[in-house]
């Protein structure tokens, strides 16, 4: 799950990174009123979970209440990168003296946390990284943990304050902290930004949160999982342990596997086609997972086939077959259906799909075509 | 031959009184495996299609030799049996559990390559997944829930990310009559485990593997890396193939590792990357068996010629095999090594290195 800035700085707080004080709005009102609270100058920040949000005309500042009520009716009118705005964060505004770039990730290649720090704060890092790679201090930090010392002693290659880089150390300590208690793939403070007295703050956050370690977290998953920031059908496919993702095109597909999905997708590509999505409906199917990814694609109005690629496992083909037969009995397809499966229990799954009067193709690459030919057909 | 698993296998499998590990025991034992016991806490003493169950892995391993384990143990317990599996002192450790926590799987692969430099008595430990379909050596052994019957005997190594696409172009390469010295699923989380590297030198070091595919997929560069270490230490023809080739940027195809984060990660990068290298890399999985047929009958014909006219080539084949003959105690240091130049031979110039 990725944290949007408000949600990560209060995870921060909670851990004792030092973050302004702010609060989540939903309408100009809220703004307002917040801003009041706060007093002085106060920056409005969109909540969008995209970079450039300063650039889109999404973060602005605001000297009295009623200014931050126009500014907040402003942003929250936006659509940056195509996300609409439905948020912003109010916060007290702070002057800025230095930007740092500060983030913990979990680097696949050395299997250890590492730790990014750059004096060039503030701007996109994967442009820094394209630009001047040299710019940006990398290190590891070793399975036993953090030392103080250690993370002081990296700090002071960045901060020529010998004060600042004692903050800057301190919070990169808390930030480890937040980083393994939290479970994350991607802890960024961007910037990690000085003020004119020599204060050290993090004035956004950027947080990635494990999925696979939803079990540890259960109230954050309820706390932070905001409904309006996934579909009804995205959170269908989450409940129904489906993994789901929407794409643009027109021939909605049901796979089994991740990899055999994005092969499937690639394969309708390849034969000319577009697929509508990646949909993978996991090893141990049941048949109602089978229906509820039906009902999932056929909820895109643009799916004009669809496509079934079961190779059975762990998956049985029969479950697969049950689940579309029951799915159908309940509602019809308003599309035309293309069926390959082979595997566990194909023979008995055939039987299932004929009975119904369905037949299923054992290539996928024929089905594939089969698929695509009658896209066009309904299109045509 | 084969890699990591045969005839000599002895299975335990942790998580057999469960649902998926209790189905799969089954049909390894129908396979032919020598399942040789079980674990689950507090079943001890109970048997489960004839497979006697034990409280501890240490236990199971004391009482039948058990060498090879294989975990279906849920997710938030996974790591912890890991852990126990490489305490207990057993060699291969498969770990098919999908949804393990980045984090435990971070300390139990450095638990597991700490373990690797230790005196062992039982030999050094290796990690296979997590979330993983695990592997299969047609006709002695599999481990995991590879479907059997897909495979057949031969002289292809397979490795791959995936498992239903795996499957896929197993049975394709079946179907043509290509078969297979071991199958191997390593996995799609960030952190597994056994990487490609590792894989394709042990695929490197056996004798009866004759060409290898490998099927890689989007996030990470793994596949990156699998083609420099090619370069430098794989004599024998490898044909890839990476899924993923419309995945959009910025999200999570379902395995875990599979996002295309930051503009790196894609396919085309990774497939260029083969390319670069002299590897053929597969657009869709059915060209697959036709690239890999095609790379086995040029390397027997040269084989042929070079054994007739270059009795001298044997010699010049050592360097490479001896960096590969070292299967990669650490993913991290062939790769580097690679980096060196004037290493062996570039891999277009392989037929003076070939027997």
């Amino acid at each position: 799950m990725n944290l949007h800035e408000y949600q990560g700085k209060e995870l921060f707080a909670r851990y004792g990174l030092p973050v302004l004080p702010g609060q989540v709005a939903g309408t100009p009102e809220e703004a307002r009123e917040i801003a009041a609270q706060i007093g002085g100058l106060v920056v409005i920040k969109a909540q969008v979970q995209v970079g450039g949000r300063g650039k889109a005309g999404g973060v602005k500042l605001a000297h009295t209440p009623e200014e931050a009520y126009e500014k907040a009716r402003d942003i929250l009118a936006l659509t940056i990168k195509g996300l609409p705005v439905r948020k912003v964060l109010v916060a007290q505004a702070a002057d800025i003296a230095k930007e740092y770039y500060l983030s913990i990730v979990m680097d696949r290649e050395k299997k250890l946390p590492l730790i990014m720090l750059s004096a060039e704060g503030g701007v996109d890092i994967e442009e820094v990284a394209r630009v001047a790679p040299e710019k940006i201090l990398k290190q590891h930090i070793p399975l036993e943990g953090l030392r103080p010392y250690a993370a002081r002693a990296l700090m002071m290659k960045v901060f020529p304050d010998f004060k600042q880089a004692q903050q800057a150390g301190t919070i990169l300590m808390k930030l480890f902290d937040v980083f393994m208690d939290g479970d994350c793939s991607l802890a960024e403070i961007n910037p990690l930004a000085v003020t004119p007295e020599g204060r050290v703050i993090a004035l956004d956050a950027k947080v990635v949160l494990d999925d696979n370690a939803d079990f540890r977290h259960r109230d954050w998953a309820e706390h932070w999982r905001d409904p309006a920031d996934e579909s009804q059908w995205s959170r269908l496919a989450r409940e129904k342990g489906l993994s789901y993702v929407k794409l643009d095109g027109d021939i909605g597909c049901v796979v089994n596997g991740a990899g055999l999905a994005m092969a499937t997708m690639d394969l309708i590509k390849h034969y000319g086609g577009e697929p509508a999505n990646f949909l993978d409906i996991g090893g141990s199917s049941n048949p109602e997972k089978v229906t509820a990814a039906l009902k999932i694609i056929t909820n895109d109005g643009h799916v004009r086939a669809i496509l079934f690629n079961i190779f059975g496992g762990i998956t049985r083909c029969d479950d697969v077959a049950n689940g579309i037969v029951a799915s159908l009995k309940e509602s019809p397809l308003p599309v035309p259906l293309v069926i390959r499966l082979t595997g566990t229990n194909e023979e008995k799954a055939r039987q299932i799909l004929s009975d119904f009067g369905l037949g299923a193709t054992t290539s996928m690459d024929e089905a594939v075509q089969m698929v695509i030919a009658k896209a066009q057909e309904v299109t045509a | 031959m084969s890699i990591l698993i045969d005839k000599n296998t002895r299975l335990v499998v942790q998580g057999i009184t469960g649902r998926d590990g209790a189905f799969h025991t089954q049909q390894m034992i129908a396979y032919g495996t020598k399942v040789v016991a079980g674990v689950t806490p507090g079943k001890g003493g109970t048997e489960i299609h004839g497979v006697p169950v034990f409280d501890t892995v240490a236990e199971a391993v004391e009482k039948t030799k058990a060498n090879t384990s294989v975990i279906y143990v849920p997710a938030p317990f996974a790591a912890d049996a890991i852990h126990e599996a490489a305490d207990a002192g057993v060699q291969l450790i498969v770990c098919i559990t999908e949804g393990v926590p980045v984090n435990d799987t971070m300390d139990a692969w450095h638990k597991v390559i700490e373990m690797r430099g230790a005196n062992n008595p039982l030999g050094k430990p290796r990690l296979i997944g997590p979330n993983c379909p695990g592997l299969i050596t047609p006709g002695q052994a599999k481990v995991g829930i590879l479907p059997g019957h897909i495979v057949t005997p031969g002289p292809i190594g397979v490795v791959s990310k995936s498992g239903t696409l795996t499957y896929e172009v197993v049975k394709q390469l079946t179907d043509k009559g290509l078969g297979q010295t071991t199958c191997i699923g390593i996995g799609g989380d960030p952190i597994i485990g056994t990487d490609f590297i590792d894989a394709l030198a042990l695929f490197e070091a056996d004798p009866k593997t004759e060409g290898i595919v490998l099927m890689g997929e989007i996030g990470g560069n793994a596949e990156e890396q699998a083609a420099q270490f090619i370069k430098r230490h794989v004599t024998k023809p490898v044909v890839a193939f990476i899924a993923g080739q419309t995945a959009p940027p910025g999200k999570r195809m379902g395995h875990a590792g599979a996002i295309i984060s930051g503009g790196t990660g894609t396919a085309a990068e990774k497939m260029a990357a083969f390319e670069a290298v002299g590897v053929p890399v597969a657009r869709i999985p059915s060209e697959i068996p036709g690239l890999i047929a095609e790379l086995l009958q040029r390397r027997r014909a040269r084989k042929k010629n070079g054994a007739a006219k270059a009795p001298k080539a044997p010699k010049a084949a050592k360097p490479a095999k001896k960096a590969a003959a070292k299967p990669a105690k650490k993913a991290a240091k062939p790769a580097k090594s690679a980096k060196k130049p004037a290493k062996p031979a570039p891999r277009k110039k392989a037929p003076a290195r070939k027997k």
